[in-house]
């Protein structure tokens, strides 16, 4: 049998991919490819495995298959135009990308949104940090096997886009905010659904908890799987709940705090193994966190304008900048460099899927091919994001 | 012909035992139609049963609420082009679905659905079933290994890994069933399969509860190691959908796929025929120790009818529930049609169990007790075929390396203890 070399491959990559000739059927490392169409990659993420039976000897992404250009479109368009753009990148997560680019020209420019404006800042992205945790928990879940919870996830997250739709007519691309604030007010109404949704979803947590936490195949799929210490994390740039199920207590809600999250009472949910069930016990004890912070954002609600004052033509001074909030998969930061005109001279977006990809190699090496699809669940990747 | 024909009506064998190829014939056809509708209705269940777990409604388009879905499926698969790989092995390609669909058919030729419902009474049964349904596997593999891909191949090896680690559990499992056969005056036990269910008949418990908890013990890894055998989940690593594409099946389509697909629900239904055969009394109706009264016998005769009034009061709410609507016109009197169907075919067996209850043998009679038999072995049947559907809705996958450590280290040693014990408790017995 030809298990051996496919001559793009081993271009494309920097493993030890070489073998020597060897006749027909030899018992050497097994060298497979992953995707990009693959039902578990979760988009168009291509991994090449160097398997010895079933143990993964190492792993190479090879990503670019969405790879859109957005870092040079920007330098085509205003700042304004630019806002749309950024909702493509983490698609399951628009409004955190809208909210990074939006308070990143803002400091460039040096003005602040108004009171209110943050506010409902704060519940659409925590909103929105529950749906993409959701999306995760049905997608993981499913590529371990675990079928049901992906519909229930998906069900409850309807009622996030619904109340996305109604707030601004789109229910994944946002485009929710503006430079300076927020360009609609809330509708009538917005204040009920908001907490229907909070009385709605809670226990709905606890149901895919039930179907999960407990269940004696999901710990063992899960627990001592793909660990990574808190240092490697570091080391590697790897952030959000990865980082946080480590150990290590860095959250930039909390550490640095933006938007109006220094006014509200939350808590960091840190694991300790820095397993895959860890970093999944994180995100469940996050969902939990924002529906926290949601309710009490709703209640706080402050009246007054929803747009700071933003002059027509968005033209911030020459200088350069760096913002970073905490999207739901780690630190997305923007770094934009202004050469005073209408549009970026640069922007480049720090993203938490590709810098947390990076730790996959780290973690799946020794363990099996199902842990690596377990892996790459848990990370939680979304391909528009790393590729850009 | 004809005096074959009556001459085996008249006899409490086997068309195997009694020697008539003819008999034998037909019931090879029957059972092999049999179970390739029920393959359908099980392939339409799981999907609705599994879609109501999930939230979904499942196939709604094709028939009503999706009945002529499997018949859809089976004409597209026909029609499909027949791909063979370029680089694949075509001989072993194309006789691998062949293997696993003639090792999971093979087996029912020693399943009893009555006493004397069935092929043949082999005195060697139980192991003719083990051996056959083994083979089962071999199919999988060689399709793995002819595909001439990495994922088949590994799928491939995790079957054969996986089939190593449950056989011998499961074949425990079965001895202590078999030990228990010879708790009788002779002191000799049975391989037959329809000997042991006579055995449960004569020593009055099904084996399930027998010697308790022992019975119950390897009734589990019995129902454990099965679902392995057939790689069902949580054990489908063969096919992990996410971690392998489709597993040892990824190169194959059309029809070729469907006989894989055919295959694994109709090895489902053979072990649980298995299962119910040697643990939960075989066609023996519920009670038939504590509930003897003639009267217990009616009730009980009632109730094959009784199910097909029910699924035919299903259908006829169906009917009313439908919308009143033009589109859904043809649908309505294709589901009347049905429950018309249905409720005739109840109305028949409730002729057949009033005008057979006579103690006297006439045709009524023995039509009534053989509807009785096989009604009771498929109803048992059919829990477990509900079992794997909420299995695979309920539990994640678990992963090859762990399978094996169960297999090993768990299941292994209980079911040896487990048959110690049995032989232990046994000879106390006596």
């Amino acid at each position: 049998m030809s298990v051996h070399s496919n001559d793009s491959m081993n271009e494309m990559s920097n493993l030890d991919l070489e073998t020597p000739e060897k006749p027909y059927l030899d018992s050497n490392e097994l060298i497979i490819n992953m995707g990009p169409q693959h039902p578990a990659t979760h988009g168009v993420l291509r991994v090449i495995l160097k398997l010895d039976g079933e143990k993964v000897l190492g792993t190479e992404c090879v990503i670019g298959y969405l790879h859109r250009g957005v870092e040079k479109i920007a330098e085509n368009r205003t700042y304004a135009m630019f806002n749309p753009y950024v909702d493509r990148m983490d698609y399951v997560a628009a409004v955190s990308n809208g909210l990074g680019y939006c308070e990143a020209v803002e400091k460039l420019m040096n003005v602040e949104a108004p009171p209110r404006a943050k506010y409902i800042r704060v519940i659409l992205t925590e909103l929105n940090r529950i749906a993409s945790h959701q999306l995760w928990l049905g997608t993981h879940a499913l590529d371990i096997g675990a079928m049901t919870p992906l519909f229930y996830t998906f069900r409850d997250r309807e009622e996030i886009l619904k109340i996305f739709e109604k707030y601004c007519g789109a229910r994944l691309t946002t485009h929710a905010f503006r430079i300076g604030g927020c360009q609609y007010e809330t509708y009538a109404g917005f204040e009920k659904d908001v907490k229907n949704f909070l009385t709605h979803v809670a226990p709905k947590i606890d149901e895919y908890e039930a179907l999960l936490t407990t269940n004696r195949i999901w710990l063992e799929r899960t627990k001592n799987v793909g660990v990574i210490s808190g240092a490697d994390c570091i080391a590697l740039g790897v952030t959000g709940p990865v980082l946080r199920a480590s150990g290590v207590k860095w959250d930039l809600r909390k550490a640095q705090p933006y938007a109006a999250y220094s006014e509200f009472d939350f808590e960091i949910p840190v694991g300790t193994n820095g397993d895959t069930y860890d970093r999944y016990l994180v995100r469940m004890a996050e969902m939990r966190q924002s529906l926290r912070i949601i309710e009490q954002a709703v209640n706080g609600i402050p009246e007054g304008p929803i747009m700071g004052k933003v002059p027509k033509v968005i033209k911030p001074p020459v200088g350069e900048i760096y913002h970073s909030i905490e999207a739901p998969k780690g630190e997305l930061g923007y770094f934009i460099v202004s050469d005073g005109s209408t549009q970026p001279y640069r922007i480049r977006v720090r993203p938490p899927s590709f810098v947390n990809l990076q730790a996959l190699d780290m973690m799946v090496r020794g363990l099996l091919v199902a842990d690596v699809i377990a892996v790459i669940g848990t990370i939680d990747i979304v391909l528009g994001e790393v590729d850009r | 012909m004809l005096t074959q024909f009556m001459s085996y009506i008249g006899s409490n064998l086997t068309p195997g035992s009694a020697n008539n190829q003819l008999w034998a014939l037909i019931y090879v056809f029957i059972i092999f139609t049999g179970v390739s509708v029920a393959v359908m209705a099980m392939n339409w269940l799981e999907r609705k049963a599994l879609a109501h777990f999930q939230i979904r409604l499942g196939p709604m388009r094709v028939g009503p609420h999706g009945l002529l879905q499997p018949i859809a499926d089976a004409i597209k698969l026909m029609l499909k082009e027949d791909i063979i790989p370029a680089e694949a092995d075509q001989f072993v390609f194309w006789i691998a679905p062949m293997i696993g669909l003639l090792a999971a058919f093979a087996v029912y030729t020693v399943i009893p659905f009555g006493p004397s419902q069935a092929v043949s009474d082999m005195n060697i049964g139980i192991l003719f079933m083990l051996g056959v349904s083994s083979l089962g596997v071999l199919g999988i593999v060689v399709a793995g290994w002819a595909s001439n891909s990495h994922y088949p191949l590994i799928g491939a090896l995790r079957s054969s890994a996986q089939m190593v680690s449950y056989e011998v559990a499961m074949g425990l499992a079965v001895v202590s069933a078999i030990l228990m056969t010879s708790l009788n005056a002779k002191g000799t036990g049975t391989l037959s399969m329809i000997g042991i269910v006579q055995a449960q008949q004569d020593q009055a418990i099904w084996f399930i509860f027998k010697f308790f908890p022992l019975g119950l013990i390897a009734f589990i890894i019995f129902a454990i190691a099965m679902i392995a055998e057939t790689n069902r989940a949580p054990f489908d690593m063969a096919e992990a959908e996410s971690e392998l594409t489709a597993g040892y099946h990824t190169e194959y389509s059309g029809l070729r796929w469907s006989l894989f697909m055919l295959a694994e629900y109709a090895a489902m239904i053979a072990v649980s025929s298995i299962a119910v055969t040697l643990w939960l009394g075989g066609w023996m109706r519920p009670f038939p120790n504590f509930l003897q009264a003639p009267a217990w016998d009616l009730t009980f005769s009632l109730f094959p009818a009784l199910t097909f009034f029910g699924l035919a009061a299903i259908a006829v709410i169906g009917v009313v529930r439908m919308p009143a609507h033009s589109f859904f016109r043809i649908q309505r009197i294709g589901l009347a049609g049905f429950a018309a169907v249905l409720g005739f075919i109840a109305l028949l067996l409730l002729v057949i169990a009033v005008g057979g209850r006579s103690a006297d043998a006439n045709l009524a009679a023995r039509f009534n007790q053989g509807i009785g038999y096989v009604y009771w072995f498929v109803l048992k049947v059919a829990v477990f075929m509900y079992l794997f559907i909420w299995y695979r809705a309920t539990w994640p996958r678990y992963r090859f390396d762990q399978l094996m450590r169960i297999g090993w280290k768990v299941m292994l040693p209980i079911s040896l203890s487990v048959l110690i014990v049995t032989a232990i408790v046994g000879v106390l017995v006596k």
